[in-house]
């Protein structure tokens, strides 16, 4: 019994550590149900990671042992041909700053932007408030290809195709950004806001000294998932970009995936590029993996 | 900063103790009451706050979402892109030729095909992750759970680039196992019947991650006593998951479906990088297809009918789905 009333224990979040620790050491947890647990998630694991695996050696193997049959599945001189070549071809690090710009850009604004509405929403009483934060949650449910054509047409007439403005200006303030902070600016009590106001604090000033460093948990979330959806995009800066200078990583990537003249058989040099786009986000997201689980989990919760 | 949050705190602190919501400094008018004085500061200041997202929604949201639907009536293509106006309204011959044309057709069925086999599998796939994770092990828990979680945060262009490479016949992955064991690869993404299977393990591999941290937020919020009330009851591992988990889970369940849905409603890279809607346009979907002919052929007013049939099926669906589930918890 012992081994099954222990996940109960674990599952209370906020005792975790304390009630995790103990038991695990002194209970005899070595039954076959346990096990049989064990090796099936490490059996997905496996599964799930085999095409990173198969990504990240192949970007180092030889032309010579990428077609071997059978196969080879460890290189056995491990070569940096392929990242050599692909760079020759593809100006990656131009690419790179491109993303990097474009997703700085939309997280700082985005940040600004939906905190400002978010605490409207959440703290302050004005008309036409309810009717906004419904506009908001409409907006969350529109999928964001049905904009893509007049999008461009306007980007076109603004003169704003092949510029940074033009890839970021529609990602600007998302309405889940907005969602996001409202919903944790009200757990931030009434009084505390009354009092400021009452040593005769304006609206600005309290929203920036003392609403945003009480979010900064949500902040940090927000700007995660921004980043992310902005390095991750396609679909529009494939479209508002014509200029090859002007690409993302993502766009160049793909053009270069799909055009048989450049990379055509050579799947080494696209594993390459591949490791070099997923890399930074994986990275990064091992690093954060907390505020990942804990911002999806929050925004599903709501 | 640090002394005003700290006066701030004391003061709210009390107020509070003194039993008075409304604050002594705007006199009567207190916020909650929602008098004149503060109603008035709080309207501007509200608006203020609100105009830098309303303006951005305005023209990047809510203009193109009605530019589609009227350039939906016109025969709008590739001169009207400087010259917008110009373009003539032709009432709904747009839609009408929409449901005859083979390819749309084949498009919506194929986006159909993608969602019914792969958000179940997402779900199920899901769930059953987050169950192990939650009820089986103390160990290494973080571990599965970030590598279950790793493929969502891929771009995925790049993840579609290597599944390309890993379904490859000759020298893919899947080919050199299959070889270890004597075995010849079909080729996934070159046959008809393949490839839209392939391209829905690529993405049920890709979702699964989203899905499970949802339901592993949903199974902790389940108390603890419940579960051990059912235990006492003799109540088997079957019974339980069936009994409590799955009806206490059924927000998340909703929630983690339309979420799902919607995002595989719109697939598009996976097709684009993978088989281009390739073999015979077996993986042909509705954004690709729309993709195609507003941006590689300026049809632009073919491409918002399309875009808004996609819209209202995107809406039905979610309002069906949040009707389905819902009248279950009863």
């Amino acid at each position: 019994m012992s081994a099954t009333s222990a996940p109960g224990a674990v599952s209370t979040a906020p005792s975790k550590k304390p009630a995790d620790t103990p038991p695990s050491g002194t209970k005899k947890a070595r039954n076959p149900k346990r096990v049989l647990v064990y090796v099936l998630l490490s059996v997905g694991l496996l599964i799930m990671s085999a095409p990173f695996l198969w990504m990240a050696l192949s970007a180092f193997k030889t032309q010579q042992e990428l077609t071997a049959s059978p196969p080879v599945w460890i290189p056995t001189e491990w070569t940096l041909d392929n990242f050599r070549e692909l760079l020759d071809k593809l100006d990656l690090p131009l690419y790179f700053m491109n993303s990097v710009i474009v997703a700085v850009l939309v997280t700082v604004s985005n940040l600004v932007f939906c905190s400002m509405l978010g605490y409207a929403l959440a703290k302050l009483n004005f008309a036409g408030r309810n009717k906004i934060f419904g506009l908001v949650l409409g907006a969350l449910m529109v999928p964001g290809n049905l904009m893509l054509l007049p999008l461009f047409v306007l980007m076109s007439k603004l003169q704003l195709i092949d510029s940074y403005a033009g890839l970021v200006l529609p990602f600007a303030a998302g309405a889940f950004g907005v969602f996001l902070m409202r919903q944790f600016m009200q757990s931030i009590p009434d009084e505390l806001l009354e009092a400021a106001r009452m040593d005769g604090a304006g609206e600005w000033y309290i929203f920036w000294r003392i609403v945003m460093p009480l979010v900064k948990p949500a902040l940090a979330t927000l700007s995660i998932f921004t980043f992310l959806g902005s390095w991750n995009n396609f679909v529009w800066p494939l479209i508002a970009t014509n200029d090859p200078d002007k690409y993302t990583l993502p766009v160049a990537l793909a053009t270069f995936a799909t055009d048989p003249n450049k990379a055509g058989g050579s799947n080494g040099m696209l594993m390459a590029g591949s490791l070099l786009v997923v890399l930074p986000v994986v990275v990064l997201f091992i690093a954060l993996q907390r505020h990942f689980t804990q911002g999806i989990a929050t925004a599903g919760m709501k | 900063m640090r002394t005003m949050t700290a006066k701030a705190a004391q003061s709210a602190k009390a107020q509070a103790g003194s039993g008075t919501s409304g604050s002594p400094a705007t006199g009567p008018a207190g916020r909650r009451g929602g008098k004149k004085a503060s109603m008035g500061v709080q309207n501007v200041a509200g608006w203020l706050f609100s105009t830098p997202f309303l303006v951005l929604f305005l023209v990047f949201m809510a203009f193109p979402i009605i530019a589609t639907l009227v350039m939906s009536f016109t025969d709008f293509g590739l001169r009207n892109v400087t010259h917008p106006l110009d373009a003539n309204f032709i009432g709904f011959e747009n839609y009408i030729k929409l449901f005859s044309d083979e390819k749309f057709l084949k498009s919506l069925f194929n986006t159909a095909y993608f969602v019914v086999i792969g958000v179940p599998l997402t779900i199920g796939l899901g769930l059953v992750v987050a169950v192990l994770l939650n009820n089986g092990i103390d160990r290494a828990r973080t571990f599965f759970r970030v590598g279950f979680y790793a493929p969502v945060v891929t771009t995925i262009v790049a993840v579609a680039v290597v599944w390309r490479f890993v379904l490859d016949p000759s020298d893919g992955l899947v080919a050199g196992l299959l070889s270890e064991v004597g075995l010849t690869s079909p080729d996934f993404l070159g046959s008809e019947t393949l490839a839209m299977p392939s391209m829905i393990a690529m993405a049920v591999w890709r979702n699964l991650g989203t899905v499970m941290v949802l339901f592993i937020a949903g199974l902790q919020a389940i108390p603890t006593e419940v579960r051990e009330a059912a235990r006492l009851d003799g109540a088997g591992v079957w019974q339980e998951f069936k009994g409590i988990t799955v009806p206490l889970l059924r927000p998340t369940l909703l929630y983690a479906t339309v979420i799902t849905t919607i995002g595989y409603l719109n697939v598009f890279e996976e097709p684009f990088v993978m088989t281009q809607g390739g073999p015979s346009d077996s993986t042909l979907t509705v954004s690709l297809n729309m993709y195609r002919e507003g941006f590689n052929f300026f049809h632009m007013g073919y491409a918002s009918a399309m875009a808004y049939v996609l819209f209202v099926v995107i809406m039905g669906i979610t309002v069906l789905q949040l009707r389905l589930l819902k009248d279950n918890t009863k």
